[in-house]
């Protein structure tokens, strides 16, 4: 691919950073922020009814989601939540723990504090949130980080519920758990002043540092999660929710911008294909009848639950529906998200892509005639019942009209892989409210100077720190203070007297391939880790049995350190132990050690660490194998 | 400016007039170099004298303190929030009539954006705009008697409830909802059950616990629920209709006489107590949990009793009770006094003298149990059988709130203390259960 010149597109980037808080506490109860595993022990059923905004506007997509009679089954545990989370109980008092953090992190990014902060209810009601709002509350305005030579204004720093998470979806019911909900997060918002991928991907390394650096926020997958506003000329202004890996977020961005270029493309071929957006109808035809006898299985079975097939003509849309934007991802995936969203169809298949899926050469042929298309055109077609058919193909014509204007707003949400997929429409203004429900907190200036005092360090000066009293080089202490473990880099080093550089090769680039190798690293708690060092430092066990004994901890938690070292064979060697064997080895081996004299000792330590691995450290062996060798005779 | 909305005291109060914005405005503030833009928004009643809202332009608002150094300047006009209710929909004429009587509470109330708090703004026609389900149910009328919190109701309200009722019934409608703030809401409806007799369509209350405002409000529910109940269930009893359980699912129907808020927030906050509720309404269907109930009958011809004496009172037992605050209640010319006792019916012995003049002064004293589930027996223990003695009258499982409404009507209806005495026993409007079953125990 061509280098792309970001400043020419007119690219501008603004990033929404959010970050879970460590507090002892949820925001607005008193359940601890954690989640559960296994089987819920309370359910219950609910609808969210769209209600006006103060303005007196009702938010469309939340109409339709409500008209198609969608409920939400929540999934609870006393352990992880209260009356509180199921909106059963009003909320309690702000969460002063959670404030003061906020307000940590914002003086760092030179915010201003605001003098009383107001909680606010932003309304959300695709079931995320129980109450069919999202409290929220702006701490602080007006701040900025430095990202090389160029300032970023942050316009805002908030402290809100994190939502319930999504645990699946079937007929028309959306299941939710609400562990997460209420756990606080931190909202970061920049100005949309970045110009390139790479510079995002800088701003939300240095706006995640100094979130570390308050030592209050959890870590683990979807513990941070971005949203990037993303806008070019001639595109549009797309904001795509829950990048959850600081380092995808260039890739989010390229990918994005790669996405409304190839729009713009097909906007412009569309155009001179002479294609009219009153010439997209919303004429559905039901061609059931095409395939009685189809070979495909989604449409056959479809059909024995009774439902359709319907379909739409797409004038002049021939090839245009197969063009990829990206890799893995047409114009006809872009459609049949929307149907997925606005029909709850499971997908649809489209001209362009057949035959395909059991669909014959024939029974295209068949469909083309029904809906009258000729060479030039596509169509789209779907099984379903026949109201979700039709709503879904109403979305397919919209979308196609959309085609050739460009690039429609919209909210996106991220994949895993960089790419983002249809979300919802962008929602309209006006959607927060005051929450009456909780009095208004004033922010004093004695609080705010008390935190000012004591503000932790920033991480210029941690990195310099680092390389000045560990000796780290930058590569290493940059790592560092960008691991969601280093704030447990001194602590390890006090405690346990292990040498820094392999205190901070484990914390970064260890557990980064651990973590690649599909280690559950979130599993082994901070105290496990802190008592692992404090043995390897004791001597009792080597560094090399360090990911060993993590490994083990994150398969079996609930299990502690000595049950790892016993059930490893790790169990220390003492000295005497040690030198029986160096004298069995060297027995074993004594013609090796006669010919080469010292020499031998390359080969004779990979046999003594061989037995020994990870049960003693390897310059002790070292040591004592030399004493042995030079003792010989 | 408006002063009642605007909710500004003192200074700030002061700072704000002397820089002629209002409401709703546009304006910049100014301090120490530091500048804010918003809308002025009102300060609720609770808030401090120090500080002004506004609402930034993401939507959130934020206090700004106010000193001497702060400047005020209004920057535009803005616009005033307001909320419009969506357009009545179209009315089936086929189906049943009922009418919305709405008395005020959560059910009928949404936020007021100019003061942030909860206001029984909504009219009864509003609630039927913004629950256009209930068009496909029944024909509604819908009419405001009070804007109240339940916790402001009387008795004198309730009597005009029960002559509001009695109107529509007479006008030949199917059945009447009654939207009523939660908290005393059991007690409305136990004043209704016995105002309003010989019953032919039902008369059922509803409320909400989450106001009508919010996307999870179980107003919209419970108001559906309410109005099924009314136009089609085959009893002529008063009812209350409110959340089975957390879920949007089902919605119970209690018998006014015995049902109990015992939740300070939950949706299923009402239990019916010592009995089963009588019915459900789940799929917009009603299904009957019991035989007992009275019948549905149009040529019934409604009794209006709507006469209540406050002059009654009720009265907890507690270790350490003075007793002479019974004494205060005779001297006061009380006529009535419910005890709510301990276990079975029982009070301190420091408790048998004035309640021996209580009675010697013809005051009706009532005995119920604090325990809320179960029925006093006063023949088990000295104490009960001393009270008994003394004139005191058990009212088996009745609940002490129902005790209370009770014995205020009946001192509305007679003087003569025999008569009394009778009606307060006669099970009137299934107050009483003769039988108590195991229902909601888990029996192993």
């Amino acid at each position: 691919m061509a280098e792309i010149d970001y400043g020419k597109l007119g690219l501008k980037v603004g990033l929404e950073i959010h970050q879970q808080l460590d507090t002892s506490t949820k925001l607005f109860c008193n359940c601890k922020p954690q989640l559960f595993k296994g089987e819920p022990e309370i359910t219950f059923l609910r609808r969210l009814r769209p209600t006006q905004s103060e303005l007196g506007q009702v938010d469309p997509a939340a109409y339709f989601e409500f008209q198609k009679g969608v409920k939400i089954l929540y999934e609870s545990s006393n352990m992880a939540a209260c009356l509180v989370e199921m909106d059963e109980e009003p909320p309690h008092a702000l969460n002063m723990e959670a404030v003061e953090t906020a307000l940590t992190a914002a003086l760092m990014m030179n915010s201003k504090p605001v003098d009383e902060i107001h909680v606010m209810r932003k309304t959300v009601i695709d079931g995320s949130n129980t109450t069919g709002f999202q409290r929220t509350c702006v701490i602080a305005l007006n701040g900025e980080v430095k990202v090389g030579e160029k300032t970023i204004p942050i316009q805002h720093l908030s402290l809100e519920e994190d939502a319930a998470r999504k645990t699946g979806e079937e007929d028309n019911k959306a299941r939710y758990r609400i562990d997460r909900l209420g756990i606080p997060l931190i909202e970061v918002a920049t100005a949309p002043v970045i110009t390139s991928p790479k510079e995002a991907e800088v701003a939300a390394y240095t706006i995640g540092r100094i979130l570390r650096a308050t030592g209050r926020v959890m870590r683990g997958l979807g513990t941070i999660r971005q949203d990037v506003n993303i806008s070019i000329s001639g595109g549009a202004l797309i904001e795509i929710k829950g990048v959850q890996e600081l380092e995808t977020v260039n890739l989010v961005v390229e990918n994005e911008v790669q996405r409304q270029l190839n729009l713009i493309e097909i906007c412009e071929e569309l155009k001179k294909k002479g294609v009219k957006e009153e010439e997209l109808q919303e004429q559905f035809l039901e061609v059931t009848n095409v395939f009685r006898e189809t070979k495909c299985k989604v449409i056959r079975k479809a059909l024995e639950k009774k439902n359709v097939v319907m379909a739409v003509k797409l004038p002049k849309f021939r090839d245009v529906l197969k063009r990829e934007l990206l890799p893995n991802l047409r114009l006809g995936t872009e459609m049949a998200d929307r149907a997925r969203f606005w029909g709850k169809v499971g997908g649809i298949f489209h001209t362009d892509e057949m035959p395909a899926y059991g669909v014959t050469e024939e029974e295209v042929n068949l469909l083309r005639k029904a809906v009258d298309a000729e060479e030039s055109d596509a169509a789209v077609f779907v099984a379903d019942s026949h109201e979700n058919c039709r709503d879904a193909l109403v979305a397919v014509v919209e979308r196609a009209r959309e085609a050739i204007c460009g690039v429609p707003e919209e909210t996106r949400a991220a994949n895993p892989d960089g790419t983002s997929r249809y979300m919802r429409p962008r929602p309209g203004a006006a959607r927060m409210y005051p929450e009456t429900d909780i009095p208004p907190v004033q922010v004093s200036e004695e609080l705010i100077a008390r935190i000012c005092s004591c503000l932790p360090e920033s991480s210029e000066k941690k990195l310099e720190r680092l390389m000045r009293e560990f000796k780290l080089n930058l590569k290493l202490a940059g790592q560092v203070i960008d691991s969601e473990y280093g704030g447990l880099f001194d602590v390890l080093v006090r405690e346990s007297g292990v040498s820094p550089t392999v205190v901070a090769a484990f914390l970064t680039e260890t557990l980064k391939s651990l973590k690649r190798e599909g280690v559950d690293v979130d599993a082994v708690r901070e105290l496990q880790i802190r008592d692992v060092f404090r043995r390897v430092g004791s001597g009792e066990l080597s560094k090399e049995a360090l990911a060993d004994v993590f490994v083990w901890l994150s398969r079996n938690e609930g299990k502690g350190v000595d049950e790892a070292v016993e059930s490893l064979g790790l169990k220390a060697v003492s000295d005497g132990e040690l030198r029986t064997l160096i004298d069995r080895v060297v027995a074993e081996n004594s013609r090796l050690v006669e010919e080469k004299g010292e020499g031998s000792f390359g080969p004779l330590m990979g046999i003594v660490m061989r037995d020994l691995r990870g049960k003693v450290d390897a310059g002790k062996v070292s040591r004592l194998l030399k004493e042995r060798l030079s003792k010989r005779g | 400016m408006s002063k009642e909305f605007s909710g500004y005291r003192g200074e700030v109060l002061e700072a704000i007039r002397k820089a002629e914005v209002e409401i709703g405005n546009l304006i910049q503030i100014s301090r120490d170099g530091e500048s804010y833009e918003g809308i002025l928004i009102p300060r609720s009643e609770y808030g401090d004298q120090k500080h002004i809202v506004i609402k930034l332009k993401n939507g959130y608002n934020i206090g700004v303190r106010i000193t001497k150094n702060t400047k005020i300047r209004k920057i535009g006009k803005g616009a005033k929030p307001a909320f419009a209710p969506p357009p009545r929909p179209k009315q089936r004429e086929n189906l049943p009539k009922v009418t919305i009587l709405s008395t005020g509470g959560t059910i009928a109330s949404r936020v007021d954006y100019r003061t942030g708090g909860v206001r029984p703004a909504l009219t009864a026609s509003d609630l039927y705009s913004v629950v256009p389900e209930l068009a496909e149910v029944a024909v509604i009328d819908a009419q405001i008697l009070f804007s109240l919190f339940s916790e402001n109701i009387t008795p004198k309200h309730w009597a005009e409830v029960a002559k509001a009722v009695a109107e529509q019934i007479s006008k030949g409608v199917e059945g009447v909802v009654i939207a009523h703030g939660t908290d005393t809401l059991g007690y409305t409806a136990a004043a209704l059950s016995f105002a309003l007799q010989n019953l032919p369509v039902p008369v059922i209350l509803v409320g909400s616990q989450r106001s009508a405002d919010r996307p999870s409000s179980d107003a919209a529910t419970n108001l559906i629920g309410a109005v099924t109940a009314a136009a089609y269930a085959p009893f002529a009893e008063v009812a209350v209709a409110m959340h089975e359980t957390p879920s949007d699912t089902a919605i119970a129907i209690h018998r006014g006489t015995k049902v109990r808020k015992c939740h300070t927030s939950r949706r299923d906050a009402f239990k019916s107590v010592n009995t089963t509720s009588i019915a459900r309404v789940q799929d917009q269907k009603l299904i009957m949990l019991t035989d007992d109930y009275r019948k549905r009958n149009s040529a019934s011809k409604l009794v209006l009793k709507p006469k209540f004496d406050e002059k009654v009172a009720l009265i907890k037992f507690y270790p350490g009770i003075k007793p002479q605050l019974i004494d205060w209640y005779v001297e006061q010319g009380f006529k009535g006094l419910v005890i709510e006792g301990t276990g079975l019916g029982h009070v301190g012995r420091d408790c048998f003298e004035p309640i021996r003049k209580a009675v010697e002064h013809d005051v009706l004293v009532a005995v119920t149990s604090q325990c809320i589930w179960g029925r006093v027996n006063m023949n088990v223990y000295d104490s009960g059988r001393d009270l008994l003695n003394l004139g005191a009258i058990p009212l088996e499982d009745i609940l002490p709130e129902t005790a209370l409404v009770k014995l205020m009507w009946v001192q509305g209806q007679t003087h003569n203390l025999e008569e009394a005495k009778r009606l307060l026993i006669a099970n009137i409007a299934g107050e009483f259960s003769p039988r108590t079953l195991a229902e909601g125990t888990e029996l192993i």
